[in-house]
């Protein structure tokens, strides 16, 4: 079942293509890395499924019923401020925000899906911290609790493991895969290709426009591969 | 101190500026807090200066003053927003190009005008003296409908505040509660600059923001607090002008920066212990 459909997005960053000719589908339940070198259009792809970027041509269509705000994202490296004031509670809480429509406050059913997320990311002691006071890798896994306080459906991570060290990036990796397991749709951009080729299901390199897209098996086989990982073996 | 407070409500004047400061005290408080965690601290700065230009184009020609200002400001304020959101590098230049430029205007417009030159300094400066009857309805109208919107969007400037790129990528419209800060910025300006005076204005908006900021950490605290703290500190500078007879405006703004100092020395104790 098909949810998300991309018929030749092009996408033009100031004068020049960042994104060229790129088309692919997303169906249920699929897990997609998209990868590719730095510069290689891959953020600025899924930041224009999601609406952040203006696409000079093509289409991006959502299916079988899933709608923008049904929609989890996990930015990359979200820069706020370093004095913003705003407990952890506060920040999962938010990303209910879009189920609301233009009702203003949250109801219990709201408080009780960001309470259970952030139990489900073993928050549950920094609930009432400050944001700002946590590390890296517990800052992020307050925005994919957010993340997933937003969706039911799919779910946006770009680049979620960058500047984590090890053992939190294989925490922050196994808690993706779980929640591809309970049947969310996940897209990431990762620069990680050995991960990505055994957890993904499906792979999309990019190199501004699309050199692969299809099941890992497939990619594993293909000179796309080949020559990407001969090339940072040469590095 | 209790006769000079019995002294003080004794005058209509004094009543209205304390019903009209507290209200403009309540509101600005609460969309500082969102202006100056989003950096928008200037446009507040900026759209005084508006507001001072179109303030004085209008007594010249002798139309209401908040008439003409509101909707002056009110545009702008989206100017000043798109602007901002365009480039962040050159939008502080740009504000502060349109600021003088407002005031060039209004420095004209009172030079040709004749009659109203005594009025300068308290528009500049402010003056409690400045409000009429018809002023006060108007402006308690404004704040209340500032505060009841300010109420019912509060989880959603919070999500616009924290993380604007999320809350658009998840379907929450970004630029509408952008444009609903700037332009409940915009009337609350137009409603306080007269007692605070077009050049102390936005004081109002950036003081009890960043106050509260040094001691509290979550954003519902800040909100709660920096209200508080903002009407205690404009009660507070009322009283003072009043019983030294100095500006009402530039009192309320010395009063929140001693306040400012005081919370600073507590948010560093606080975080040593």
């Amino acid at each position: 079942m098909k949810q998300i459909e991309c018929k030749n997005i092009v996408v033009n960053y100031d004068s020049n293509i960042a994104v060229k000719n790129v088309s692919f589908s997303i169906d249920k339940g699929d897990y997609l890395c998209i990868v590719g070198e730095n510069g290689s259009g891959k953020s600025t792809l899924i930041k224009s499924i999601l609406g952040l970027e203006k696409i000079k041509s093509g289409e991006i269509i959502f299916l079988n019923d899933l709608k923008r705000n049904e929609i989890g994202y996990l930015p990359q490296q979200t820069i706020v401020q370093k004095d913003f004031p705003a407990s952890v509670f506060e920040v999962v809480l938010s990303g209910t925000l879009n189920s609301r429509g233009i009702k203003p406050f949250y109801s219990k059913k709201e408080k009780d899906l960001a309470n259970e997320n952030i139990e489900k990311l073993g928050l549950k002691e920094f609930k009432n911290k400050s944001y700002k006071k946590l590390s890296s890798g517990q800052q992020q896994r307050v925005l994919l609790a957010r993340a997933l306080c937003s969706t039911k459906k799919i779910i946006f991570l770009d680049e979620p493991i960058t500047g984590l060290d090890i053992n939190i990036t294989k925490e922050m990796y196994s808690i993706i895969k779980k929640i591809n397991e309970q049947g969310i749709t996940v897209v990431m951009v990762s620069h990680d290709i050995n991960f990505a080729i055994n957890n993904a299901n499906k792979i999309l390199h990019m190199q501004k426009e699309c050199k692969f897209f299809g099941t890992v098996n497939d990619y594993v086989n293909s000179e796309i591969y080949k020559n990407f990982i001969g090339g940072s073996e040469n590095v | 101190m209790f006769n000079v407070l019995t002294e003080m409500l004794s005058y209509t004047f004094i009543i209205r500026a304390i019903i009209v400061g507290g209200l403009v005290a309540l509101c600005s408080s609460l969309l500082g807090v969102s202006l100056v965690l989003k950096r928008y601290s200037m446009i507040g700065d900026g759209l005084s200066h508006v507001a001072f230009g179109a303030l004085t184009v209008a007594m010249a020609l002798n139309l209401t003053p908040l008439y003409v200002s509101i909707p002056v400001v009110v545009i702008s304020a989206f100017l000043l927003l798109k602007l901002s959101e365009r480039s962040k590098l050159k939008s502080d230049s740009a504000i502060a190009l349109i600021s003088t430029v407002a005031l060039a205007i209004g420095v004209i417009s009172i030079s040709l005008a004749k009659g109203v030159n005594t009025d300068v300094f308290s528009y500049m400066f402010g003056s409690i003296l400045a409000m009429n009857s018809t002023d006060v309805v108007i402006s308690i109208a404004l704040s209340i409908v500032v505060l009841v919107l300010v109420i019912l969007f509060y989880n959603k400037i919070f999500a616009v505040t924290f993380d604007e790129n999320y809350a658009m990528a998840t379907g929450t419209n970004s630029n509408l509660y952008n444009m609903i800060i700037a332009f409940l910025t915009a009337i609350t300006i137009v409603i306080g600059m007269r007692i605070m005076g077009t050049m102390l204005i936005s004081s109002l908006i950036i003081f009890p923001a960043l106050t509260s900021m040094r001691v509290c950490k979550t954003f519902k605290s800040v909100m709660i607090s920096s209200a508080i703290i903002s009407v205690i500190c404009l009660l507070l500078g009322i009283i003072i002008s009043y019983v030294y007879a100095i500006p009402t405006g530039a009192s309320i703004v010395m009063v929140n920066a001693i306040m400012f100092v005081i919370f600073f020395v507590v948010g560093k104790v606080l975080n040593k212990v």
